[in-house]
């Protein structure tokens, strides 16, 4: 089913509505499909702004709470924007022995955003993520889709000072 | 298959990937191509091979020559002298720890020498992205056996015999279960697969994803026969990408060759699988939560009974087994029950995996049989601490599970002796800590996980954990006062007996544990203010020994906040108003004077 408006957003560019569209579309009448469906709707605009909930739901058949419901009882669902650059932080047990702490200490003092937030100009989002199942490189800092493992703190600012 | 006189198993799992696996891939490709050697020598990547702490390794057969730590630079002498001269390379062998010897033979390394590989027998050993190689190692030779040769009753039955029990944690005797969903009446039923591996410090279901994915499809396609389902659902951690990746080429390949689909092996049985992606939220490892999430629902657990073999996903009957439980599947059937219940204890059947990691030397992934001592486990296999710190406890079972102390290393691996000393199976993490690691503060960690995990359905789990949180944030803030232990044994009570669902009535275990076997750290935080192992920043000043101070100044040059005043042939000082607590100075002194 594609609705005959889209609302505004300044995120959401005219080929994503297209793309959303889609996936309403191929979803809709699959049951259970909304995890899905929302997680393919983020992959294409980067996040869920609650504008878009609200579309999702109407394009779904589902009540707008149910929708809310479910992004916000996921930690993969963000409703704020995010970074160009995710910096995902592993605090499983593993890397919080090895000293994770350290490490979110000096990205915090090095670029001022802490665990779950995004720099203003959106270069980085610091996310503090559950364990990675890489504890043998303990501790465990993933940039993007790169992993770096066995992280001394000090380096910290040479290994993200490559991500712009 | 390939006739190459060699073949290069080279790890490609994560660990592996990490520390550069891929870099020296390309090399050695390169150099291969170059002298012409690609019909002689083939490489494989494998999955995980277990050993990540010296990754990225390599194992030679069929010589069985295992290679640690390689490099791109390593590629040319490699070739050279092991490849084409037969002389091995002795630089590149893994070092043991004490003795410092080289051990070539991946058989006489004692990481490998003492394990027993049943769920994991694939590790390394095939290329996981090629069916023909897991075929070649009889696979679905179980799945023919059972669809042919078998009635559901006799699969059941053979898994009664085996003793096998669920390896997610909870240790529910995997057959009963089969046999529950089996005698259910419905005509649509469902198999579920649990790979939403969450436990902090757990990497095996992964590691058997990668490494052997066709495993479980088979493991699913036998427990589909023994309860009548068509339908089968692998719930997969959406961060584990390429175990999602390599699920759906086996799946593929397996319709491809016939081995999932209509009318498998041509027995009229007809079973299908899709892979579903979790979306992040620990309490989905619950089975009606998981179940609740397939369905597209807030991932929330509901009370049992009815339990899941008669109403489960969409409210059919339905089993839910762990990814290293359905490792264990074909070979039970292939093999016998009797067979796997061979090894192991009177209760608790075959092998477990755990993965060592923390504060150990050999970092990795270990099958171990059954009845095999904790100690065992932590010094032969994981080859003992490093750093010649000293072993303070081994955390088993996550979040839900307890810390074993020294006292009480000789405990054997298994479901109801590791219970007895407070701790769990679980699903087989194994966070090894030495005397650096302050309990309270470990307590702490596992806590404020819990509570940000809990679903908030229930009100003592969602309330509980979060009080028991403050009072152990307080307690390593500096700030405990002496009612906070009455108050937090009341609380772990409360939140254990009244949880609604496994994460609440679990929650409290870490604290309860620590506090049994490490109550003169909680009363040091409490009534002294003080953290012995000092990791609670709020508790650290340090002073120097002037007795013990050889007056060097290394505190000096190694302090970043100028809180150390230093002369030469002078005893040094902490300014503690300039003091960080980064203990900088502390780690740097060779004569233990600050503390």
């Amino acid at each position: 089913m594609v609705m005959d408006h889209h609302p505004e957003h300044p995120d959401v560019t005219a080929e994503m509505w297209t793309r959303i569209d889609t996936i309403l579309d191929e979803h809709s009448s699959v049951p259970g499909s909304l995890i899905t469906a929302l997680r393919l709707c983020q992959d294409t605009v980067g996040y869920l702004p609650p504008p878009l909930l609200d579309y999702i739901a109407e394009g779904m058949n589902l009540a707008s709470s149910q929708v809310f419901g479910v992004a916000t009882f996921y930690s993969l669902f963000s409703l704020k924007p995010k970074g160009r650059n995710i910096i995902k932080a592993c605090t499983g047990t593993a890397c919080y022995v090895k000293g994770i702490k350290e490490i979110l200490n000096h990205i915090r003092n090095s670029y001022s955003i802490s665990e779950g937030e995004t720099m203003p100009d959106r270069r980085f989002t610091l996310e503090g993520v559950r364990c990675l199942g890489a504890c043998g490189l303990a501790p465990v800092m993933v940039v993007n889709e790169d992993i770096h493992g066995n992280v001394d703190p000090k380096q910290v600012k040479g290994i993200l000072e490559d991500y712009q | 298959m390939s006739k190459a006189r060699m073949q290069l198993m080279l790890c490609s799992g994560t660990g592996c990937h990490a520390t550069g696996s891929k870099r020296f891939h390309e090399a050695l490709d390169a150099e291969l191509n170059r002298q012409g050697l690609t019909d002689e020598i083939k490489i494989v990547e494998t999955g995980c091979n277990g050993f990540c702490a010296v990754g990225p390794v390599m194992l030679v057969q069929p010589e069985g020559i295992f290679y640690q730590k390689l490099t791109a630079e390593d590629v040319p002498e490699l070739v050279e002298e092991h490849f084409l001269k037969g002389r091995p390379v002795p630089r590149l062998f893994f070092k043991e720890h004490m003795s410092k010897e080289k051990i070539p033979h991946i058989d006489d390394i004692p990481f490998f020498s003492n394990q027993v590989y049943r769920a994991m027998r694939n590790k390394g050993a095939i290329d996981p992205e090629v069916i023909d190689e897991y075929i070649a190692r009889d696979g679905y030779f179980g799945a023919a056996k059972a669809l042919n040769e078998m009635s559901s009753e006799e699969i059941i039955d053979e898994m009664l015999t085996s003793g096998l029990r669920g390896r997610g944690g909870a240790g529910f005797p995997t057959g009963l279960k089969w046999k529950f969903a089996h005698s259910s009446k419905g005509a649509e039923k469902y198999v579920l697969c649990n790979a939403d591996e969450g436990d902090p410090g757990a990497f095996m279901d992964r590691s058997i994803l990668e490494s052997d994915p066709h495993v479980i499809l088979e493991g699913m396609t036998i427990a589909a026969k023994a309860i009548n389902a068509t339908k089968g659902y692998i719930y997969c951690r959406t961060e584990y990408q390429l175990a999602i990746r390599r699920l759906e080429i086996a799946i593929a390949q397996a319709k491809e060759y016939g081995l999932l689909g209509t009318n498998i092996l041509g027995s009229g049985f007809d079973f299908d699988i899709e892979i579903y992606q979790g979306a992040g939220a620990f309490v989905c490892g619950e089975e009606t939560a998981l179940m609740r999430s397939i369905e597209g629902k807030r991932g929330m657990p509901r009370p049992r009974p009815p339990f899941p073999a008669y109403k489960g996903l969409w409210d059919k009957p339905t089993i839910l087994n762990n990814v290293e439980s359905f490792a264990n599947v074909p070979q039970i059937i292939l093999k016998g029950g009797e067979w796997y219940a061979s090894i192991g204890t009177e209760k608790s059947k075959g092998t477990k995996v755990f993965a060592l990691s923390g504060d150990i030397n050999n970092i990795g992934l270990v099958e171990v049989p059954m009845g095999l001592p904790i100690r065992t486990l932590i010094y032969d296999i994981g080859g003992g601490i490093p750093n010649k710190r000293k072993f303070k406890a081994v955390q088993l079972g996550g979040p839900s599970g307890g810390c074993v102390p020294e006292q009480h290393l000789d405990t054997l691996i298994d479901y109801e002796e590791i219970a007895k000393v407070g701790a769990i199976m679980g699903s087989g993490g194994a966070i090894v800590m030495d005397d650096r690691t302050c309990m309270v503060d470990m307590a702490r960690f596992f806590m404020d996980f819990i509570q940000d995990e809990s679903c908030g359905k229930c009100t003592p789990c969602r309330e509980g954990t979060r009080r028991i949180l403050e009072i152990l944030e307080r307690i390593c803030d500096g700030k405990g006062e002496a009612a906070d232990l009455k108050s937090l044994e009341d609380l772990c009570e409360v939140t254990s007996n009244s949880s609604l669902c496994g994460l609440g009535q679990t929650a409290a275990n870490p604290v309860l544990s620590t506090m049994r076997f490490f109550m003169d750290e909680y009363k040091a935080h409490i009534f002294e203010k003080r953290c012995p192992a000092k990791t609670c920043q709020a508790l650290l000043k340090f002073t120097v020994d002037a007795e013990k101070c050889k007056k060097c100044g290394l505190c000096f040059k190694a302090c970043p906040a100028d809180a150390i005043v230093w002369k030469k042939k002078e005893v040094a000082f902490i300014d503690t108003t300039k003091c960080i607590q980064c203990m900088s100075c502390y780690d740097k002194c060779p004569f233990d004077a600050i503390d």
